[in-house]
């Protein structure tokens, strides 16, 4: 029952700091640990640091370095973005649009404008890949929407949107557009320019970065009312101290990510289609969630039948297999997920699903391993199932 | 584990001893407060922490397994329908009949697991023969066997109790000589599905329908006063019935056919024969002959003798040299030769009070 392997397909949930990323990082714990905002010499060195990172990641989005907000990770990208334009575009309008797919920062962000102050909002169907319809999303807006937020690559199920089209339609009406980013950063293009887009967040744990520093982009023009109040930091839009060494660190990883991006996405691709492959052979009633194509390379997802993902988990786990299920289940409370279930999968399939996202250092034998320990244990979780209900 | 000190000193021992320990956790059926927050005793998100915590000092797996739709239709559905009945159910015996050692004990076996452990106060000993024996905890006054009368042989060939053959102020030192959290926790109480312990207003709360008023009769059929609902009434209470008489009256029964509650002077109280139903033979042999034993009838009763005379697969008349005052039907009748727990059933309503 111990384990001798372990196989770590869980990348999606977080990625180990790149040793090279660390090395850059170091320095800036000890030797340069000014303050960006000291006049002396070492808050001066440490707001180079922090200056050229901004503009090494302005350069790979394609943005200006004014453009960079620097933030303490996704989730606070997201809630800067959604709340920052939400508030300073009250004079234009009240009414936010998301989709029922989105990162909980978002979703939450949003429920709470809609109950704490004078919003509404409105959410969009998707469809059973997970996809949102252009032709529906701008009929649930209306002359009061001032921002729709769309996540760029679903955490779930893979599903990347089709932002160009979606950002061409919303400037026109003159709505902001952000999205989450969060997936996609390190293996989708993150062209501001090309996507279209307003408002874009990134955390660098998903990108072989240190964990606890994300990045908003938010281009120029665009007032963002600070969710977080105190100094006037990040040109007054985001108040803290800057955490130089992880600053650092996300601009390092986020290079090494795109000066790598064609063998890391090879690799991934390649893997990812060998599980793919490897349990839609070997697994009976499975079914693939989220597109068939249009995904990010490192993620594969699944719905088994007669399986719930708490206890597929679990065997996984004493296996040696890190894995996630749809929903977070570290509280045995199998809950189907609001994701599959808004992409219209019924509630007993819903529980069965199975997340796994492969990294740079898996490798064919991982997977391998994987292939052979996921079909047991689904075999093993639906005899149980038989035994005990 | 429950984040409790029996199940934490349990896993600790176990790992002591070279074990590979997982720790599981059921999340039961949680009650709903009016927060809309669960609020049971067992698995709030504090037990739960405290015992992902022990876990992880342990250094062992954790897992909490969600048991909530078993858990509502096999105890909490019952312990209502069983009330509503008119009799008062052990909720705890069927926890382990049907949720302990059902459902935990089959998805850990669907683990490969060799062992079912838990922080029990019994013991299993194996005999000569080679068949398992359930013996009382060493404590005295902590003593478990009487709520784990379910277990057969195939349960005892793939349990552990580790903390069985300790006394409880021992298990409190090891908790403490592990550095484990939870050495100076209070013992839980009363039924972990209950928000507050209050079972009379949580059967109120989810079955007001039981809670109508009936008639409080004499034997004889005499009305002499009114009651609030049986559930709100035990066997034996003598206090807050609320009717006058010329000597001191106790519930000696209930009647839900006609929702009466039946009440009689001392000397109608007790009686010294039951039939237990449902019965269970660790042994998984029904004894052929008659034999005497001593019989608990309480969680916290004294084992009494008594002579025990197997009807069929599933029944017992037992025969107690004395009276008890407390024979409760759907209470266990547990069946004990010394310190071995021979078995247990659930004790049947007493015919002669509802037959007309």
């Amino acid at each position: 029952m111990v384990s001798h392997r372990n196989v770590y397909l869980d990348y999606s949930a977080t990625t180990p700091t790149d040793p090279r990323v660390l090395e850059k990082m170091l320095p800036y714990f000890t030797d340069e640990f000014g303050n960006t905002s000291s006049a002396h010499s070492y808050g001066r060195r440490a707001e180079d640091a922090i200056e050229t990172a901004r503009e090494t990641i302005a350069t790979l989005m394609n943005c200006r370095a004014s453009e960079i907000i620097f933030t303490s990770g996704g989730s606070e990208s997201d809630n800067l973005a959604i709340r920052g334009a939400a508030w300073s575009r009250l004079d234009v309008g009240n009414h936010l649009v998301t989709t029922p797919v989105e990162h909980s920062a978002v979703t939450r962000t949003v429920s709470q404008l809609v109950a704490f102050s004078d919003f509404d909002s409105a959410i969009v169907p998707v469809d059973k890949t997970a996809s949102v319809d252009v032709e529906e999303l701008l009929d649930n807006c209306n002359e009061r929407t001032t921002l729709v937020s769309i996540i760029y690559a679903n955490n779930e199920v893979g599903t990347t949107a089709d932002m160009p089209r979606i950002a061409a339609q919303l400037r026109e009406r003159g709505i902001l557009f952000h999205t989450d980013a969060v997936q996609s950063a390190g293996q989708m293009t993150l062209d501001v320019q090309a996507l279209g887009v307003d408002l874009l967040s990134i955390s660098a744990h998903k990108f072989y970065g240190p964990k606890g520093v994300g990045a908003l982009y938010c281009r120029d023009g665009i007032n963002l009312a600070p969710s977080q109040t105190g100094g006037s930091h990040e040109a007054g839009r985001r108040a803290g101290t800057l955490n130089t060494p992880a600053i650092v660190g996300m601009a390092e990883a986020l290079r090494l990510a795109y000066e790598e991006r064609d063998e890391r996405l090879a690799h991934y691709t390649r893997l990812r289609d060998m599980l793919k492959d490897g349990i839609l052979e070997k697994v009976s009633d499975c079914q693939i969630t989220g597109h068939p194509v249009h995904r990010l390379p490192s993620h594969i997802s699944f719905v088994f039948e007669d399986v719930d993902s708490t206890r597929l988990l679990m065997h996984l786990d004493l296996m040696g297999i890190s894995a996630s299920g749809a929903s977070a289940c570290k509280t045995g409370n199998a809950e189907p997920s609001s994701v599959l279930l808004a992409m219209g999968y019924a509630p007993e399939l819903a529980i069965g699903s199975l997340r796994l996202t492969v990294g740079q250092t898996t490798t064919e034998e991982d997977v391998a391993y994987a292939i052979e320990g996921i079909a047991a244990a689904v075999e093993k979780v639906r005899k149980l199932k038989r035994i005990v209900s | 584990m429950s984040g409790g000190v029996d199940s934490s000193v349990a896993a600790a021992l176990l790992v002591e001893q070279g074990y590979d320990v997982i720790g599981m956790m059921m999340r039961l059926w949680a009650e709903e407060s009016q927060d809309g927050k669960g609020h049971n005793r067992c698995c709030t998100p504090e037990q739960m922490n405290d015992a992902r915590r022990i876990a992880d000092k342990l250094k062992i797996p954790f897992y909490v397994l969600d048991t909530k739709d078993v858990f509502r239709d096999k105890i909490v559905s019952y312990f209502i329908d069983q009330h509503r009945q008119g009799v008062t159910p052990n909720p705890c015996i069927e926890c382990n009949r049907h949720i302990r050692f059902t459902y935990l004990f089959e998805n850990a076996m669907a683990l490969d697991a060799d062992y079912l452990a838990t922080g029990h106060y019994a013991q299993i000993q194996q005999t000569e023969s080679g068949a398992y024996q359930l013996e009382m905890g060493v404590d005295d006054a902590k003593d478990q066997s009487y709520v784990l009368c379910v277990l057969q042989q195939k349960h005892m060939a793939r349990t552990l109790f580790p903390i069985g053959r300790y006394p409880k102020t021992d298990v409190r030192e090891m908790a403490r000589k592990f550095g484990l959290p939870t050495a100076s926790k209070q013992d839980s109480q009363d039924l972990c599905f209950l928000g507050d312990g209050d079972y009379r207003r949580f059967l109120r709360d989810f079955a007001d329908d039981m809670m109508q008023s009936g008639p409080i009769v004499l034997k004889s059929g005499e009305v002499i006063g009114e009651h609030h609902g049986l559930a709100n009434y035990t066997i034996g209470q003598r206090k807050g019935l609320g009717v006058t008489y010329s000597e001191p009256l106790y519930v000696i029964a209930t009647n839900p056919y006609r929702n009466a509650l039946i009440v009689g002077t001392r000397l109608d109280l007790g009686d010294d024969r039951l039939i237990a139903k449902r019965m269970n033979w660790t042994s998984d042999n029904v004894p052929d002959q008659p034999f005497d034993a001593q019989v608990k009838i309480r969680y916290k009763a004294r084992p009494v003798p008594a002579h025990i005379t197997p009807l069929d697969e599933t029944r017992v008349h037992v025969q107690f040299a004395e009276p008890l005052r407390d024979i409760t039907p759907g209470q266990g009748a547990v069946i004990y030769d010394g310190r071995v727990c021979l078995g247990g059933g659930i004790i049947e309503r007493d015919s002669r009070f509802t037959d007309n």
